[in-house]
Order: structure tokens, then C-alpha cells, then sequence
């Protein structure tokens, strides 16, 4: 049980990487790489260790009661096993009077298939990052805050109490905001970064009046408040505490989910982050920043499910998280259509897939959200990094798909493949993981009564397939359209201008990446193929392992239905057939539909414009409270508040003619005088007190204590 | 019990911190005089302390001598930059207070 017992050194030698680098690391012969990578492993070694004994100790659990040996009988092992309390330590972090504040971990199935999942992209992340930054202005700084980016998220992952949780939160939040902005010197890049974490904060507001409220929702349970997780998941699944209470604190848990997690309509961010070392986005969108939002759901699920009530539909089937989610699913897959940036199409690849995550978690299937979360994170951050390899060695470093790639397919085949499996996974192939994580989700919203959401989930498929479809055409299909030098190189030429010193091999055209690039692609690819087996129908292996057993909500398991997963595939097989007839031009009719059809034109103009929240959030709510909102008070006050008062003056002067002339320059102008006089005359005497001189201030401050001596001696 | 004696030293003590303070002309002087003060404060503390029988006592006169060094840092640094400013330190002629 050691490295159950010691997982709190999974998220501090990050932590510890991280100081190193920043105080030494330009003294080092690989200025700090070296220092990352090895803590990053070292952290994956330890995770892996931990993963492995919780499933031993779930075995010997499960061996020791006669209802694990029934399961397996059966061929089931079933998560409704025998309880296993999560593994915690904890140690005081303050104390104030009685109330006491703890620090500490908490290891479970869910925190150590995180941190398993977080070490191992984060260590892929940072061997690739070794050579695609190589030579960049600020290298160690680079790695530097990687480290501390894998701390943060770890640091989330292992926390026991909704504090400590937050604070793993808030620091991923500032690490996406440097690693976005890492080429500060470019404007959009700053500005991207900000608006990263700007518009996290919006969220962040509702996730900080949520954690308080876990507090008093402990507090309403056992009498004194703790931020304790499993104290709090007792207190929200007891029934004893009010329901309007945790619904409020379900709805600004949701609100800081949908700022992390960039979910409808706080999800603008996300692929402005693009602009961040591609590296760093395959982290962000696969392992960390993004999924923080949805690990959080996952591990206060009772909260939501009590405060949402999710277990018990009422008519119509739906409730806040879902629906959150289901727009998201639409939004993210229908921008990803009109992107020219390779990028952005994964950007919103990612945003829709999270929508399918927070979706799962709001149609009760727990376990569903989480495999999905797993098995995306494998393809998505190989998707990303063959993003990265291709702009690498491909592409000039350009990501626009439409201007500097296309036919790429023979010149880098291991980038074409690794991108290829990793595209089919995300569009739900069968065999391969996204099939079978995105099939759970849709059989348990379809047998919780989501009705709706099944209808969502198969048009979000149909999307994905789509624009996935279209996105491998234009980058590795046709001919190839980068044949121009360095023309446009501007968007990252730190990397560039480094990378061309420092690199043997020129820039004579396009090729294949080297091995420290594919090499990452080929692991993720192959985790992206396998890890839908683990949740196979009747083994269901990934749901034994990690789904707590105690301080849970029983969410009914839904068996496999392969009509379900049929129609899936085959909705996935139809948008790619489709979207490459259009693409390879055997669609012709389809051509230009939006120079040609009014209705096409329009939905394309929304769909460009990012269905114009942009335009909402800057110019609308921003500029609107600066400028327009300002104008039309004034045209207001112009207008209507002055004909009103225009129209009550003339009655008034009538009114205050007399006044004047009668009470007020006779009666009131009397008095006011008075006052004024004694008030002036007053002024000029006590002026004179005003000396200036500091030693007089001293003298009348010891007279007035003295004075003040004086009367309490007196009258007490 | 040791107390009156204690108290009275204190008092005197503070009565010439006030004195100093008061008609002394030179800052440095005044500054040096606002550590009588001190002094005496600390002094009826530390006796009050011990005739309580509390540490309390021993541990404010701590504190305070650690904010009187902090504050006499200060204050010479500022008296320092007046006459380095003004090309004096003398009270009677700093009569900015009064714009």
C-alpha cells in the first residue's frame, strides 16, 4: 500500500521540478528539460504503482467478501461490490479557536485513474516539448511552468477537501494563463491568455461561493462545517440536509465547471488558447485546465445529483447540467466546421466533447463521463500533437490548413496514420475508445429517461465524424498548397527563427517529423485503440476499478445495447461519408451553397462569427457599459427625464416665485446667512490652530488624553 | 509586591518621553524621546505581568521593542531625507503640516 499511502509525492515532485527549474535551470546542460521530464516520470512511475495496488486492494476486497465471489461467479463484477473507503491522509493545515482545517489526500478509483491519466500525457507532453521547443527564447521557463501546470492539476486530483481543491483549480488557471501567453510578445497572444483567464474567473466565481456552500452543507449535516469531500458526499446523498441548499450549491459548482471546463456560453476562451505552444494545448485540452471542471463533477456527484435531481427526472427529463452540456455538444461541433485553423477545429472538437462529458454527468451516468473523459484525453492529446507535428515539419509552422497544407499524407505518413486513428476513435469507430465511451453515454441518457439527449448525442456523432472528416482532407489530402517560404511565419516566429539556427536538417520542404516527435503519437494512438476494451460490455473493468463504492449516489448500471451502438456507428460513418464526397469533390451540387443559398449564407455567417458571443462579450457587454449603455442615458436624461422635469418646472417657478420672493429671501435667506457667518468666523479662529507646527499637534494630543484621563477618573 | 516602585518609574520615564517630545527642538531628539515612551510602556507591562503572574505581559514588551526598532529605522530614514530635502532637522522651522 506504499504508494497508496504516499500519493501525496505524485503532485509535490512537479511541484518540487518546478522550483528547480526556475532557480537553476539555465545552468543546466538541457536548460531544465531534463529536470521536468524525470520528475514527470517519476510522478507517472508512482502513479502507476498507485493504480496498481488499488486494484489489488479492490481484489483482496472483493475476494474477502462472499458477494465479490458471487460477482465473479456470475461474470460481473459489479461496482455494487463490498465498500471500499477511499485511502486518506491528512495532516492539519491551520487551526483557529475550535474550527480546525485539514490538508490532505484522498485516493480513490477516480483519483488514480487522474493521476494516471494526467502523469502519462504530461510526460508524453514533455519529451515532445523537448524537441518542438527547442531553441525558444524562454525554454526553461517553458518547462518551468509545465511542472508546475502538472502540479496544480495533480495537486486537484489527490486533494480531500473542496479548499484544497480549489486552490490545485486556481493554480491551473494561472499556469494556462503563462503558458497560453508564452509568446507575450505578440499581442493576440496576450490578449488570448487573458481572456483565458479572465473568463475562468467568471466561472470561478460561482466554484468559490459553491465550496463555501460544501462547507454549511457539512455543517447542516454532522454540526460543525468541514470542506472535507467525503464528509460532504455523505451530507449531500443523506437526504437530511435541505434540498434548496444543495441545489444552490449544484448550480455555482456548474457555474465554475462551465468556465474550466468551457462549456456553452463560457466556452469562448477555450480556442483562443490555440495560441499557447501547441504542446501545452494538447495538455490543456487533454489532461488538465479543461477536464478540471469535469473531474470536479465527477467527484462532488452526489451534490449534483441530490441538488439537480438527477436520479429522478421529472417531466420532460431535464435539468441544468445536461442541458449545459447538450448545447455545448451542438455549439463546439458546428463551429468546428467553418475553422481554418487546425487547431481550432480540435479546439472545438475538445469544447463539444466536454459538452458530451458534462452531458453524461448531468443524465446520471457517472461512469460514462468518466470514460469518456479518459479515452479522450488519449486521443485528443494525439490529435493534438500531430497537429503540432505536422506545423513542425510540414507546414512552415503555419496551422492554417487551407493555405499551407494538404497532401501531406505521403510525406509524413507516421503523422498521417497516428492523426487518422486518433480522428476515428474521436468520431466513435467501432472498435476503437471513443466508440465505446460515447456509446455508454448515449445508453445510459437513453435509459435514465434523457431522451432528448440521446437525439443530441447521435447528431453531435454525426458532427464529429464530419468535421473530423473534413479536417483530414484538407490537411493531408489534395495537393499541397505551402509551396511559398516563410511568408507568413509571423504567428510564431520565436519558434521559427530558433528553431532554424538550432535545426540540421533545414526547412528544404516538407517531411516526416523525427522520433521524439512521433513517438508520443504512436503511444497515444495505441491507448486511443485499447482503452475502449477496458469497459467492454461484459467485463467492465474501467467501472469495477474506479467507481466509488461508498459516499455515492447508486446510479442504476444500464447494459450494453447494440442497436444503440449501430446506429452510432453508422450515423459516424454516414457524416464521414459525406463530408468526403463533399471535400474530394464528388458533392458538387453542394459546392458554394453559401455563395448561391440565402439560408446557407446566413447559417455560415453565424457560424464564422462564433454565433457572435464574442461579439456579445466585448462589444456588447464590455463596449456597452462603456460607451453604448452611457450614450443612451444620455439621450434618456436628454429627452424624457428632461421634458418631464421641463414640464414640472413651469408649474414649480409659479409656485417657487412666490416661495421666493416671500419665505425665501425674507425667512430662510436670514437663517442661512447666520449659519454661514458664525460658520466662516468660526473657521478663521480655529485656523489658527493650524499651525503647522508639529510639536503643538503633540501638545493639544497629551492634553486631550489627559483630559480624557481626567473625566474617566471622574466619573467612574 | 514590587509594583508602586515599577509604576512610578514608569511614570517618570514617561512624563520625560512627553517632556522631550514636546519642547525639544531638534527631530532627532523627539525621536529619541518617543523611545522613553516606549520604554516606560514596556516597563509597566513587564510589572504588571509579573504581578499577575502572566507572561502577557514579557510578551507585548517583546513586540513592542520590535516595532520600536522597526519604527526608529523609519523614522531616522525619513529625519535623514527631510535634512537631506531641506537642509535642516530642526521642528521649528518644518512647519509643512500647515499647507
Amino acid at each position: 500500500m506504499w504508494f497508496l499511502d504516499n500519493a501525496w509525492l505524485v503532485p509535490l515532485i512537479p511541484a518540487l521540478s518546478f522550483a528547480v527549474i526556475l532557480l537553476f535551470g539555465k545552468r543546466l546542460p538541457r536548460k531544465g528539460s531534463e529536470v521536468g521530464i524525470a520528475a514527470v516520470g517519476a510522478s507517472f512511475v508512482l502513479s502507476v504503482g498507485a493504480a496498481i495496488q488499488w486494484i489489488n486492494h479492490l481484489r483482496n476486497a472483493d475476494g474477502a467478501s462472499a458477494l465479490g465471489a458471487l460477482g465473479r461467479a456470475v461474470g460481473r463484477l459489479s461496482a455494487e461490490g463490498p465498500a471500499v473507503e477511499p485511502i486518506t491522509r491528512a495532516t492539519t493545515w491551520f487551526e483557529s479557536g475550535t474550527f480546525k482545517l485539514s490538508a490532505g489526500i484522498q485516493i480513490d478509483g477516480l483519483a488514480v485513474m487522474m493521476m494516471f491519466v494526467v502523469t502519462l500525457i504530461s510526460l508524453l507532453v514533455h519529451i515532445y516539448s523537448s524537441e518542438y521547443m527547442r531553441g525558444d527564447v524562454r525554454y526553461t521557463h517553458y518547462y518551468a511552468a509545465l511542472s508546475l501546470f502538472t502540479a496544480s492539476m495533480l495537486l486537484l486530483v489527490v486533494a480531500d477537501n473542496t479548499l484544497l481543491m480549489l486552490i490545485g483549480w486556481e493554480l491551473v488557471g494561472l499556469c494556462s494563463f503563462m503558458l497560453i501567453g508564452h509568446w507575450w510578445e505578440e499581442k493576440p497572444n496576450s490578449d488570448a491568455a487573458l481572456k483565458a483567464f479572465l473568463t475562468t474567473r467568471t466561472g470561478d466565481i460561482g466554484l468559490l461561493t459553491g465550496v463555501v456552500m460544501t462547507f454549511f452543507i457539512v455543517q447542516r449535516y454532522t454540526g460543525h462545517g468541514s470542506f472535507n469531500i467525503v464528509a460532504l458526499n455523505d451530507a449531500a446523498s443523506s437526504g437530511k440536509v435541505s434540498h434548496t441548499l444543495i441545489m444552490w450549491c449544484a448550480l455555482a459548482l456548474l457555474l465554475g465547471i462551465m468556465g474550466k471546463s468551457g462549456q456553452f456560453p463560457l466556452h469562448t476562451w477555450l480556442p483562443d488558447a490555440m495560441a499557447g505552444p501547441t504542446p501545452v494545448s494538447a495538455l490543456i485540452h487533454a489532461a488538465t485546465m479543461v477536464v478540471a471542471g469535469v473531474y470536479l463533477g465527477a467527484r462532488l456527484y452526489p451534490v449534483f445529483w441530490n441538488g439537480l435531481s438527477i436520479g429522478t427526472p421529472g417531466h420532460g427529463a431535464w435539468n441544468a447540467m445536461a442541458i449545459i452540456g447538450g448545447i455545448t455538444v451542438l455549439v463546439g461541433a458546428t463551429l468546428a466546421f467553418v475553422q481554418d485553423d487546425i487547431k481550432k477545429v480540435l479546439a472545438y472538437s475538445t469544447i463539444s466533447q466536454l459538452g458530451y462529458m458534462t452531458m453524461a454527468l448531468g443524465v446520471g451516468a457517472w461512469t460514462a463521463a468518466v470514460f469518456h473523459l479518459f479515452t479522450h484525453a488519449f486521443f485528443k492529446a494525439d490529435l493534438f500533437l500531430g497537429a503540432g507535428s505536422v506545423s513542425h515539419s510540414g507546414s512552415h509552422h503555419s496551422f492554417d490548413m487551407k493555405k499551407d497544407m494538404g497532401g501531406l499524407r505521403k510525406v509524413m505518413p507516421q503523422t498521417f496514420w497516428t492523426f487518422v486513428i486518433g480522428s476515428l476513435a474521436l468520431a466513435g469507430i467501432f472498435p476503437l475508445a471513443g466508440f465505446w465511451s460515447k456509446d455508454e453515454i448515449l445508453v445510459n441518457a437513453g435509459r435514465h429517461g434523457y431522451t432528448a439527449f440521446v437525439v443530441v448525442g447521435l447528431l453531435g456523432a454525426l458532427l464529429t465524424a464530419a468535421y473530423m472528416t473534413r479536417c483530414i482532407y484538407l490537411t493531408f489530402f489534395g495537393e499541397y498548397r505551402g509551396g511559398h517560404a516563410h511568408a507568413d511565419d509571423g504567428a510564431h516566429g520565436h519558434v521559427v527563427d530558433a528553431h532554424e539556427s538550432a535545426d540540421a536538417h533545414g526547412h528544404g520542404g516538407p517531411h516526416e517529423s523525427n522520433w521524439v516527435l512521433t513517438m508520443p503519437l504512436w503511444v497515444l494512438t495505441a491507448l486511443a485503440v485499447v482503452t475502449g476494451l477496458l469497459n467492454y460490455p461484459t467485463w467492465h473493468r474501467f467501472e469495477t476499478w474506479f467507481q466509488p463504492r461508498v459516499h455515492f449516489v447508486e446510479a442504476p448500471a444500464v447494459p450494453f445495447n447494440p442497436i444503440l451502438a449501430i446506429v452510432s456507428v453508422a450515423i459516424a460513418l454516414t457524416g464521414i461519408g459525406v463530408a468526403w464526397a463533399f471535400y474530394s469533390g464528388r458533392l458538387r451540387a453542394l459546392h458554394d451553397l453559401s455563395v448561391r443559398n440565402a439560408v446557407a449564407r446566413v447559417g455560415k455567417m453565424i457560424l464564422v462569427n462564433k454565433y457572435y458571443l464574442d461579439w456579445l462579450y466585448t462589444d456588447v457587454i464590455v463596449g456597452g457599459i462603456k460607451g453604448p449603455i452611457a450614450a443612451g442615458a444620455y439621450w434618456v436624461n436628454q429627452h424624457i427625464i428632461d421634458n418631464v422635469l421641463n414640464f414640472t418646472g413651469r408649474g414649480a417657478r409659479a409656485v417657487g416665485r412666490f416661495t421666493y420672493d416671500y419665505i425665501d429671501q425674507k425667512g430662510v435667506d436670514g437663517v442661512i446667512n447666520g449659519i454661514a457667518t458664525v460658520t466662516g468666523e468660526a473657521g478663521g479662529e480655529t485656523q489658527k490652530i493650524q499651525t503647522g507646527r508639529l510639536q503643538f499637534y503633540a501638545l493639544l494630543l497629551v492634553l486631550a488624553v489627559g483630559l480624557f484621563a481626567a473625566a474617566l477618573w471622574i466619573f467612574t | 509586591m514590587l509594583l508602586n516602585q515599577f509604576l512610578l518609574l514608569g511614570a517618570f520615564l514617561f512624563s520625560t518621553g512627553v517632556y522631550g517630545v514636546l519642547v525639544r527642538k531638534h527631530t532627532v531628539l523627539v525621536l529619541m524621546s518617543i523611545e522613553l515612551m516606549l520604554a516606560a510602556v514596556n516597563i509597566n507591562l513587564v510589572a504588571f505581568g509579573a504581578a499577575n503572574h502572566t507572561v502577557a505581559g514579557q510578551v507585548f514588551a517583546l513586540f513592542v521593542l520590535t516595532i520600536a526598532a522597526a519604527e526608529v529605522g523609519i523614522g531616522l530614514a525619513i529625519v535623514l531625507l527631510i535634512y537631506r530635502n531641506l537642509r535642516t532637522a530642526d521642528l521649528d522651522d518644518l512647519e509643512l503640516l500647515k499647507d
